[in-house]
């Protein structure tokens, strides 16, 4: 039976099951709006670890040791793990499943990884190679910071439009049996680049890649944006946000009811992050709590997760190259 | 797509083109602009309020019987200390945040920008992190600053 539906989109035969989920934030992240959805919340960034990365890590392997916790099921039962971060050669995933010494497939598609990992996951499913697969990605604010931007003491001033990474990391294990919120249909996307050069103007980058990808999910599948309860973009925030809104209206698609960004959830105004979220934990932290919450009592029906990722570099952005984006993404139905 | 493989990508179509501006546009009305006047007012006073540090640290060199030069030279390692000392202990980030280049101009700032990078890759080691990193951000001023000195230097020969 031929899976493939349209240009991009997939159609899962036997849709996967997300039978659990876990996240881990930061003190900022537990100060926010979503603070009774996170199963741990550390006291600081550091954790009593030596270094950022390792506190990283810790939070990842924390992440996917509680969702199989959950779920009823040690590690060795897991076929495969898929995950990714932000770090260079995924320092923080390596460190982290080298502990859990499970079959492992390293994944980079910077914030997008979430949504990628998942996709992945319900392939192998759905393709009869696994019967549970765990879908994990962090990041880590003073981490991510040191590679990408400053060291954190130093006093610059970030412009209105910067967006905050997120402390934090989120797992999910998906399987062929149990219960819970169905993956039923994805649409992978491809890398769009409207030539924005300014690394503070990430949600602008990638508006474009998920507009593209929400367009193509539309027509692949035939549904149309009010099918969902809610869409969800992953870390766009306020800017890439209205970004979207804007690009898709021109299209003559009008999402304004239902469609949010996971990186405008997470912290208050008041914590002065300015355009919001960003980092591959934005959407898992959001995803596996308080949108699998929603999922599980009903409160959302159907939704469609929209990851979405900055594919820069350091070296590519000092190179004066744009920033390319892309963006996977998954129905999610119950 | 022959010509693609073939040669140097072709530098950016029109099309292409008129598209990225268009968007820009887009991304310009939609970014929200810096709140200009209060920034101003914050660089303004922050930077004040270090330069009249300096000025009162000058005096008391002064007063405690040093000449102008001597005094000047005196209150600047002061001020290193006190930028280095405020990283140090986690303010300078803070006023920075405000102050924007109220406190990345003066001195005080340029301590900063290198006790900064030495705090943060201290995990990397004496030599790779603290000594390899710690001019990661003051580096430029100072390779440009030493060139530029040399050329003003060259003039100032010249005409004399």
């Amino acid at each position: 039976m031929n899976k493939k539906q349209g240009a991009q989109s997939i159609a899962f035969a036997s849709p996967p099951i997300i039978t659990s989920v876990a996240n881990i934030v930061g003190p900022m992240e537990g100060e926010g709006l979503l603070q009774q959805y996170f199963d741990h919340i550390m006291p600081d960034n550091l954790n009593n670890w030596d270094t950022w990365e390792q506190c990283e890590s810790f939070m990842m392997e924390w992440a996917i040791r509680a969702a199989a916790n959950k779920d009823k099921i040690t590690i060795d039962m897991i076929d495969c793990i898929l995950a990714g971060d932000l770090l260079n050669q995924l320092m923080s995933t390596h460190f982290a499943i080298k502990n859990l010494s499970r079959p492992f497939l390293g994944l980079y598609g910077a914030c997008s990884t979430m949504i990628e990992s998942l996709l992945l996951g319900a392939i192998l499913l759905d393709g009869g190679f696994a019967n549970k697969v765990a879908a994990a990605t962090s990041s880590h604010h003073d981490a991510a910071e040191r590679q990408y931007r400053f060291p954190s003491e130093l006093g610059v001033q970030r412009p209105p439009g910067a967006q905050w990474t997120v402390t934090g990391s989120g797992a999910a294990i998906l399987s062929v049996t149990g219960s819970g919120p169905r993956i039923t249909m994805a649409t992978i996307g491809k890398i769009v680049d409207y030539g924005i050069k300014d690394t503070n103007a990430m949600g602008a980058a990638m508006a474009p890649a998920a507009v593209d990808t929400l367009w193509e999910h539309f027509q692949d599948t035939g549904r149309m944006p009010a099918y969902y309860d809610m869409i969800f973009t992953g870390d766009l925030g306020s800017v890439g946000k209205e970004l979207v809104i804007q690009l898709m209206k021109e299209k003559g698609l009008n999402i304004t009811s239902n469609y949010q960004d996971c990186g405008c959830m997470i912290y208050r105004k008041e914590q002065d992050t300015h355009a919001g979220a960003s980092g591959c934990a934005s959407s898992a932290v959001v995803f596996c709590g308080y949108l699998y919450n929603m999922l599980m009592n009903s409160s959302l029906k159907k939704i469609l997760l929209v990851g979405t990722g900055s594919l820069h570099s350091t070296t590519s952005y000092q190179q004066k190259e744009s920033i390319p984006g892309i963006a996977h993404a998954v129905a999610i139905e119950i | 797509m022959l010509d693609r493989i073939k040669n140097k990508p072709s530098k950016k179509n029109l099309k292409q083109q008129a598209q990225q501006e268009q968007y820009q546009m887009k991304v310009d009305t939609a970014t929200p602009k810096p709140p200009l006047l209060k920034n101003l007012c914050w660089a303004f006073v922050v930077g004040g309020l270090i330069c009249m540090v300096g000025q009162l640290i000058i005096d008391y060199f002064t007063s405690i019987g040093l000449d102008k030069e001597e005094a000047s030279a005196c209150a600047t390692a002061v001020l290193i200390f006190l930028g280095a000392f405020l990283t140090g202990i986690g303010v300078y980030d803070k006023l920075g945040k405000r102050a924007g280049a109220g406190s990345i101009v003066p001195i005080t700032g340029f301590a900063n920008s290198i006790v900064a990078p030495a705090m943060e890759f201290r995990r990397e080691g004496y030599v790779f992190g603290i000594g390899a990193k710690m001019f990661v951000v003051a580096g430029p001023v100072l390779v440009y600053g030493v060139i530029t000195s040399v050329i003003v230097g060259l003039l100032y020969w010249i005409r004399h």
